[in-house]
């Protein structure tokens, strides 16, 4: 294919090499341990690409391709920093390299894996491993890392750079962990990618479609982790969850941007084909009979998705599953949450009382559901005085435009 | 590599564990010693006096400014250290928590920088 090297050439060009060469980088960052050296030799093989590309054709296995020459690239970077010239002919060597044919190895996916488990390593800090993951195993570029968690591009760059130094220094190694480690860190990478999800999701609006990419690119991570380590239902569990989550994306807000309420929200718009996907994934994770928090979560948000009417959703199978939480995560959250579930099964009396046993917890103070939950039951118990105070207690503490004219809503139908 | 993992405490153990716990903990830290002996991992370590006998230095333009106690009043303070020959993060971490002191102080695990060898 001899096509004219025009714009609209380098710009596909340019996209192709980007989404095939994040391969290349996870296998050199993991031979080598090392991010830039693996980064660099990407982008020599990013030259010669440029230059053969257009000129001759586009291999048939881009990512193999440029595996191999980058590799060869890195190699040939070694030899000369060892021989301390560096005054080679780049493009003379790759000659030889891209001369080798179409005999491309195939990309193993556990170079993938231990990038993924690299970047979500707990010894950086989670803004780190958040950006770390979206750039080297989503492969987002830098600006758009920056423009889905609404920082300066500047900074971003300069976490990427202090993490990789520190990867560097201190040998955090690009591997995939021990059996014996293995639960532990798969925590940690889970934690990444749902802590990924909520970013995009929580601050779903109409106007904001870049973060709303993130909801997309968690779920592509968590789907490729699930292929990679099939016999791990939390992951499994964490995909379900997001995609429970995510079938409900476009009635989670009014034209408005106000959030609209589960009960409220028009379930004939939700996204039927991700819920029997999630239903069909937590089924089959569930059987692995390795209960974790993930999976009870989905469990939780699937009980609601397959509710064809708030009316006929089931909180006794809710309450269910928020006792199963609260076994292996007893936090005062998980207590409010259940509390919120018992406020249905046994009523506002009842539910009060559960929130009232947690309410001092420390983790509590100055969170603004604990306010408008206990609000809620105070209304619907007629006891409008108190729940009035709870209400603008809620307002005290929350941050969220949104939030704040839905508490006035509620305000304004309560008696004077 | 080697990593030194630099153990912060809240105050020095002997002073607030009561003798029996006080020699468990003796006793753990010496079979910590041997295993990563053993295990060929081991490139030094012990325990410091408290901080009451620690004495800072610092030389500014020329002056030698000596100070009694640590650079810094915290709460945890170094109470030991221990130094370990690894291939990762991962290793070295492995061995900071076995270090009896983790169990309620702090390990902070450095990796030391490798100077190229000079030529003789």
């Amino acid at each position: 294919m001899n096509t004219p090297h025009n714009r609209s050439d380098a710009e596909h060009l340019d996209r192709l090499f980007r989404s095939e060469s994040a391969q290349a980088v996870a296998a050199l960052a993991r031979r080598f341990n090392d991010f830039d050296r693996a980064e660099d030799a990407v982008q020599d093989a990013y030259v010669i690409a440029l230059q053969r590309w257009p000129a001759e054709r586009i291999p048939r296995n881009p990512s193999g391709w440029i595996s191999t020459v980058a590799r060869n690239c890195a190699i040939d970077r070694l030899r000369r920093e060892r021989v301390g010239a560096g005054k080679h002919e780049l493009l003379a060597d790759a000659q030889t390299i891209a001369a080798a044919g179409d005999h491309f190895e195939e990309p193993a996916m556990d170079d993938r894996l231990a990038m993924i488990f690299a970047a979500c390593h707990p010894a950086l800090s989670l803004d780190t491993r958040m950006a770390l993951t979206l750039r080297y195993a989503a492969g987002l570029t830098v600006g758009e890392i920056a423009g889905a968690l609404l920082a300066e591009v500047p900074a971003i760059a300069q976490r990427l750079v202090r993490a990789k130094r520190k990867i560097r220094e201190a040998h955090i190694p690009i591997s995939v962990p021990d059996d014996a480690v293995l639960p532990q860190r798969l925590e940690d990478v889970l934690r990444v990618l749902y802590l990924i999800f909520n970013e995009g999701y929580a601050s779903l609006t109409h106007a904001s479609r870049v973060r709303a990419d993130l909801c997309d690119e968690a779920l592509r991570l968590v789907a490729l982790l699930e292929i990679l380590l099939p016999a791990e239902p939390e992951v499994a569990g964490l995909h379900a969850l997001m995609l429970f989550h995510d079938a409900r994306r476009s009635t989670r807000v009014d034209e408005n941007d106000d959030p609209v309420l589960l009960e409220d929200q028009d379930r004939s718009k939700w996204d039927t084909r991700k819920i029997m996907r999630g239903l069909t994934l937590l089924e089959s994770a569930l059987r692995h009979e390795h209960v974790g928090s993930y999976q009870v979560q989905a469990a939780i948000a699937a009980e609601h998705a397959r509710a064809e009417t708030w009316e006929s959703t089931n909180w006794f199978r809710i309450r269910h599953w928020y006792d199963a939480l609260y076994a292996i995560e007893p936090s005062p959250v998980v207590a409010l949450n259940r509390a919120v579930a018992v406020g249905y099964t046994d009523g506002a009396e009842a539910a009060l009382r559960e929130i009232d046993a947690v309410i001092d917890a420390p983790e509590l103070q100055g969170y603004p559901p604990l306010h408008a939950s206990r609000a809620e039951f105070l209304r619907r118990l007629g006891r409008d005085a108190e729940a009035r105070a709870q209400y603008l207690r809620a307002l005290d503490f929350s941050q969220s435009e949104p939030e704040r004219r839905f508490i006035n809503k509620r305000l304004v139908s309560l008696s004077p | 590599m080697q990593y030194v993992c630099l153990i912060y405490e809240d105050g020095k153990p002997r002073d607030r564990l009561d003798p029996d716990a006080v020699q468990k903990m003796y006793e753990e830290y010496g079979k910590l010693g041997q295993e990563a002996a053993q295990k060929g991992v081991m490139r030094g370590g012990n325990e410091l006096t408290g901080v009451s006998s620690a004495t800072s230095v610092r030389l500014r333009d020329g002056r030698r400014l000596v100070t009694d106690g640590p650079f810094a009043e915290t709460k945890e303070v170094l109470t030991g250290f221990m130094i370990f020959e690894c291939a990762s993060l991962d290793e070295a971490l492995d061995w900071a928590s076995k270090i009896p002191s983790a169990k309620w102080g702090t390990i902070e695990v450095r990796p030391v920088v490798e100077h190229a060898a000079q030529p003789v």
